[in-house]
């Protein structure tokens, strides 16, 4: 298990580096996008892989019954997609707004000088 | 234990960020300043304050700590806001105010305090994402070509460095199994013995994340644009306050978190040197004057590594003089370049034009403004009597102890190019006789407005030169940051102090609220 999300994350890594070396703005985004959740994946693997209950404390006890996954990589990565998920909001809308402006999707000519 | 007042500095920030008006905002930028100075006060009498946020302890809730260093960031910053603030009521126009200018100014002034006082490692992302939001905003805030292109280069190259940095904090948190900056530096000083290369790894990918934010020399590409891009007030405050808390999270990390490394080391003096280098060649060759300013940043930012670079020496004396000046030069790099660019945006303001070839004649027309940038730019090159001066004879003096000649020489030689691309700006704006079509646009009336522009500026002019005569106070200041943060021990048992230790386990084998 630990290996396929490995490859997994490393697949995820150069897709979006990949993307990212495009010149379309949409694929920037994309790219941006396969990055954070790459990253994502990157912490959920490197917290530890273990088949196990949630951390959740019963009524009563004062600590969750043993056996239980560690609940910090979860809480790590909600926060982390939250996050990406309002940059990437922004990004996308900031490319609409370049694309009104400058009537193209392709960030070299979006360039005041260029082309 | 509780400190009150690292909550009072971020309620307030939270507080008063909804609001629009310049005159909330300002007063707001003056509490923040009160709350820092108080809280400044606090730290140097008893010592570090660490607050528990949600009462959780450490390592398991998020903590802030407040040292020396961190609260003499949170100072300047503060100080900084202020008058930026006081700048932009006079410059910003009317649209960029409706579209709520001032609150992602303190948006972001959040964030880069809250970078600032956090002792988490993934708090530190957080509070590293509030500041990148609201500096996104704050760039593309006009909505004019230019700007959005810079606009997004800058949020992908953001988004880019943010991710490279939480894979680094996965793989830590994957080593240490904790993300609280202390703890993380006992459990990774057990790892790096068993396993060096894994955790050299991790703090490559550290280095590279922040070296994006600082702008160091192969990462600094994206800066001169987007500097440039937004108008004088914005460039001014991303010039203070967003690279330097690249910096501040290198120095942090470098000195609290990671186990030294003559490798990391090493490889952060080469790229002190090229930093420095690139960017006084790029800063000489330019013809407009922010953009001048906004590359020389690049090399500014080179003097500032080269201190952390110099934690390699062997020896504990020069590692604390290294740090020391370090600090002392960002305090002053704060100061100084904030200065010169709102001077940039003045120049702006009454001449019309930023392009040397198109100005000259200040001297005259605005003698004010010509003296206040002569002492600016003579600080920044590093001249006697001015905050530059103290800043760079620190720099040097550390690298002469640590035997590093050739870093100690290029940045020597960077320093006459500096004070050559000031000349520059000095002979082509104020000295040459005005051009033709310039002659009568220098004169142009100037009402009240003028004092809200040279007031901040003139007070900035005045910290320099006061630092610069009597540096004393903040050579001990910085003197005792860098001991404390030299001091690993001493951070880790403050943030340890409330529980009485960290708990042995981590949360994987149990916790209880």
């Amino acid at each position: 298990m630990f290996v396929i999300m490995a490859i997994l994350t490393g697949a995820i890594y150069a897709v979006a580096f990949y993307l990212m070396l495009a010149r379309t703005a949409l694929r920037l985004i994309f790219g941006l996008l396969l990055l954070a959740h790459a990253a994502n994946l990157l912490i959920f693997t490197a917290g530890g892989l273990l088949r196990a209950r949630p951390a959740i404390v019963p009524p009563g006890a004062d600590a969750p019954p043993p056996g239980y996954a560690d609940p910090i990589p979860q809480a790590l990565i909600l926060t982390a997609i939250v996050i990406s998920f309002a940059v990437l909001a922004f990004a996308a809308v900031l490319v609409r707004r370049e694309y009104d402006i400058s009537g193209t999707d392709d960030t070299e000519e979006m360039h005041p000088n260029g082309s | 234990m509780l400190s009150p007042l690292a909550t009072a500095c971020l309620c307030l920030l939270v507080a008063h960020y909804t609001r629009r008006r310049a005159a909330i905002a300002i007063a707001g930028a003056a509490g923040l300043l009160a709350a820092a100075v108080s809280l400044f006060a606090s730290v140097w009498t008893e010592g570090t304050q660490v607050l528990y946020v949600g009462g959780w302890a450490a390592p398991y809730g998020i903590t802030l700590v407040a040292d020396v260093f961190a609260v003499l960031m949170v100072l300047v910053a503060a100080m900084i806001h202020l008058v930026v603030s006081i700048y932009s009521w006079a410059t910003v126009d009317l649209r960029r105010h409706r579209y709520g200018y001032f609150t992602f100014l303190n948006v972001m002034l959040m964030g880069v305090c809250g970078a600032f006082l956090t002792g988490d490692l993934f708090n530190l992302y957080v509070w590293f994402e509030v500041m990148l939001m609201g500096s996104f905003v704050l760039l593309v805030l006009g909505s004019q070509r230019a700007q959005l292109e810079a606009g997004l280069k800058y949020v992908a190259l953001s988004l880019l460095s943010s991710a490279l940095f939480l894979a680094g904090v996965g793989i830590f948190y994957g080593i240490a199994h904790t993300l609280n900056m202390a703890h993380l530096s006992e459990r990774l000083a057990l790892a790096a013995e068993s396993d060096p290369w894994l955790v050299t790894s991790a703090s490559l990918l550290l280095l590279l994340a922040f070296g994006i934010k600082a702008a160091i020399v192969p990462l600094h590409f994206w800066l001169p644009d987007r500097y440039h891009a937004p108008p004088p007030v914005v460039n001014a405050i991303f010039a203070a306050l967003l690279t330097k808390t690249g910096v501040y999270a290198m120095v942090r990390v470098f000195t609290l978190v990671l186990p030294p490394s003559d490798y990391l080391f090493g490889l952060l003096g080469i790229m002190a040197g090229l930093t420095m280098v690139v960017g006084v060649l790029g800063a000489v060759s330019q013809m407009h004057i922010r953009r001048i300013l906004s590359v020389h940043i690049i090399s500014q930012i080179g003097y500032m590594i080269m201190g952390v670079a110099l934690l390699g020496a062997p020896d504990p004396s020069t590692r604390r003089l290294a740090v020391a000046a370090a600090i002392f030069y960002i305090v002053h790099n704060m100061l100084v370049k904030t200065n010169l660019v709102l001077l940039s945006g003045t120049i702006r303001a009454f001449a019309g034009t930023e392009h040397l070839s198109r100005l000259g004649g200040l001297i005259t027309a605005k003698p004010i403004i010509a003296a206040l940038f002569l002492v600016s730019a003579l600080s920044l090159a590093g001249l006697p009597p001015s905050s530059g001066f103290w800043a760079k004879l620190g720099i040097l003096q550390a690298g002469f102890h640590a035997e590093a000649y050739v870093l100690t020489a290029t940045a020597l030689c960077v320093g006459l190019l500096t004070l050559l691309s000031m000349i520059k700006i000095w002979s082509e704006v104020f000295w040459k006789p005005a051009p033709e079509e310039q002659a009568d646009a220098a004169h142009v009336a100037v009402s009240a407005a003028s004092v809200l522009l040279l007031g901040p500026i003139a007070l900035l002019v005045l910290l320099s030169v006061v630092i610069g005569l009597h540096p004393q106070p903040l050579l001990t200041v910085t003197d005792r940051a860098s001991a404390e943060l030299l001091d690993r021990e001493n951070y880790i048992a403050a943030v340890r102090n409330a529980n009485g230790g960290f708990h042995a386990a981590t949360l994987a084998e149990g916790v209880t609220p």
